[in-house]
């Protein structure tokens, strides 16, 4: 098993949080995982992207010339990642900001307005947790009970009280 | 043992603490920051210092004053900081001194940019500064191996008394997988007796390399090459992945050689007898591995840059067998897909991408 993974959005947004969610997770269950962060200007304002490769073998090429799935958090990144995706592939969109009309039928475009669903749990940079509980049903490697270990692992020991409203954002995510 | 999830420059500082490394000149550069950064808030924790030099010209010169004294040190860099520390280099191959320099390559030439890259190759392996010298230049190609090799470093730069380079690109730095924090190995090393600070109750010591009287300048000159091909004889080092039988060989290192076994293991599901050679030190280039090509029928290399390790397996090879290159620059990756194109492309064979 293995997944490739995309992540994408402004700066600030979460998403090398939710890539590092996501490796923890593949990485306590004994996967072999590895995390590669876009860095230098992105980091400081324009689009940050980062991608993940969790597997049961060992990872040679974490290059990722196209992925399994994604999660785009803003219009640029939409544009950018969707031709990325593998057919039969799931790319996550925040539907609140983001115009998911240009389309591709081979793969599972999963439109989620996650602003709202996350202003609706009373902080609005929860939208890339909501996200990642979206894309969940498509990955091989991380379910539910892996997000929360990883969610503990990295959020957990600093800050306790944000473990219970990330989890939540996920739950939301996933429609449960 | 359990494994610490850590970015590859994260890696490098947490081995270089654990191989006993106690001060550390530098200055930051991206993307080989968390280096210091991580040193910064650790070393000190463990009985070390860091300090931020004003430049790189100064911080690599501590290295050589605080090296003559016997003490572990390192400095790390990027590209363009790098290459203010070649003369400094050239005076610590000279004065025989122990030190570990980082060499996080990033895109070239001049201020360049920030993405990863290989063009440091000729710069850490030829020998960047004046006066013809050789180091060590151990190329990693994942975080266990960026810890792995900087451990090893330390004991390498103490075992020659030379600088030791780790020659990683932006790419190994930022990446984050998962690292063993093995123990180092308890290495037997040469007792240092050539150290100065303080020469009471023995004999006075002097560590220079200057030398005004020509015949001096030469035994000085045939005693560093003696030990540099003494290097060579004996610290050759490389992965081969697939290359027993292999008709066709591709020759990377770092990452390339990393993705590069994807497009090995791609191939052979295709029935292509393609394998791998992956150079672990770039110096000495391990000539070794293209001793018997057995039936290699040609060798594609793989660089971000425009070809330089190339020249080194040319050298190898002798004309043995076709060698051609495989070339991404300005912090662009080759995929593993694309190597299969190009493999497929100058050799003639049906390739499916």
């Amino acid at each position: 098993m293995m997944d490739k993974i995309l992540l994408a959005g402004f700066g600030g947004q979460g998403v090398m949080f939710v890539g590092k969610i996501l490796t923890y997770a593949g990485m306590l269950a004994g996967r072999e995982v590895c995390w590669i962060p876009s860095y230098g200007p992105e980091m400081r304002g324009g689009t940050a992207n980062c991608s993940v490769v969790i597997s049961d073998e060992e990872i040679h090429s974490p290059v990722i010339e196209y992925a399994d799935c994604g999660i785009v958090l803003n219009q640029q990144s939409y544009e950018k990642f969707l031709p990325r995706i593998k057919p039969g592939g799931t790319l996550v969109a925040n539907s609140s900001i983001v115009d998911t009309a240009q389309k591709r039928d081979d793969i599972n475009v999963v439109a989620v307005p996650a602003g709202e669903l996350a202003n609706g749990l009373g902080n609005a940079s929860l939208a890339n947790m909501v996200c990642l509980g979206a894309l969940l049903a498509a990955l091989t490697t991380v379910d539910m009970a892996g997000v929360e270990k990883a969610v503990d692992a990295v959020v957990g020991k600093k800050k306790p009280e944000l473990y219970e409203i990330n989890l939540a954002a996920v739950r939301k995510g996933a429609g449960k | 043992m359990s494994k610490e999830l850590m970015k590859g420059n994260e890696a490098i500082g947490e081995a270089a603490i654990r191989a006993g490394c106690k001060l550390f000149f530098g200055y930051p550069i991206t993307p080989s920051t968390e280096i210091v950064e991580y040193l910064a808030k650790y070393l000190p924790k463990a009985g070390g210092t860091v300090l931020q030099g004003e430049d790189e010209v100064a911080s690599i010169n501590m290295c050589y004053g605080a090296a003559t004294t016997g003490t572990r040190v390192m400095t790390a860099s990027s590209s363009p900081g790098f290459s203010l520390k070649q003369e400094g280099l050239s005076f610590l191959a000279a004065a025989e001194l122990p030190v570990v320099i980082v060499n996080v390559n990033r895109v070239g030439p001049g201020l360049g940019g920030l993405g990863p890259s290989q063009a440091d190759y000729f710069q850490c392996t030829k020998g960047g500064g004046h006066g013809g010298y050789r180091q060590i230049v151990l190329a990693p190609s994942k975080g266990q191996e960026l810890y792995d090799f900087t451990l090893e470093a330390f004991d390498l730069a103490d075992r020659y008394r030379t600088p030791v380079v780790i020659m990683a690109d932006g790419f190994l730095g930022q990446m984050m997988e998962p690292v063993e924090l093995k123990k180092p190995a308890q290495a037997e090393l040469p007792a240092k007796d050539w150290t100065v600070g303080g020469c009471r109750g023995r004999a006075k010591r002097k560590i220079a390399s200057y030398a005004l009287t020509n015949e001096v300048g030469e035994a000085n000159n045939l005693h560093w090459q003696a030990k540099w091909a003494r290097m060579q004889d004996t610290l050759q080092r490389w992965e081969s992945f697939h290359a027993e039988d292999a008709e066709y060989l591709i020759v990377g290192f770092g990452t390339c050689g990393r993705i590069a076994k994807s497009t090995v293991l791609a191939a052979r599901r295709q029935g292509l007898k393609v394998g791998l050679i992956r150079p672990i030190t770039l110096w000495p280039f391990p000539v070794k591995a293209f001793a018997d090509l057995g039936g290699v029928k040609g060798i594609l290399t793989v660089e971000l840059n425009f070809g330089q390790m190339v020249e080194d397996v040319k050298l190898a090879v002798e004309c043995r067998t076709p060698v051609f290159s495989h070339n991404r620059v300005g912090g662009m990756m080759p995929s593993e897909g694309e190597i299969l194109r190009k493999l497929g492309q100058v050799f003639g064979l049906a390739v499916e991408v």
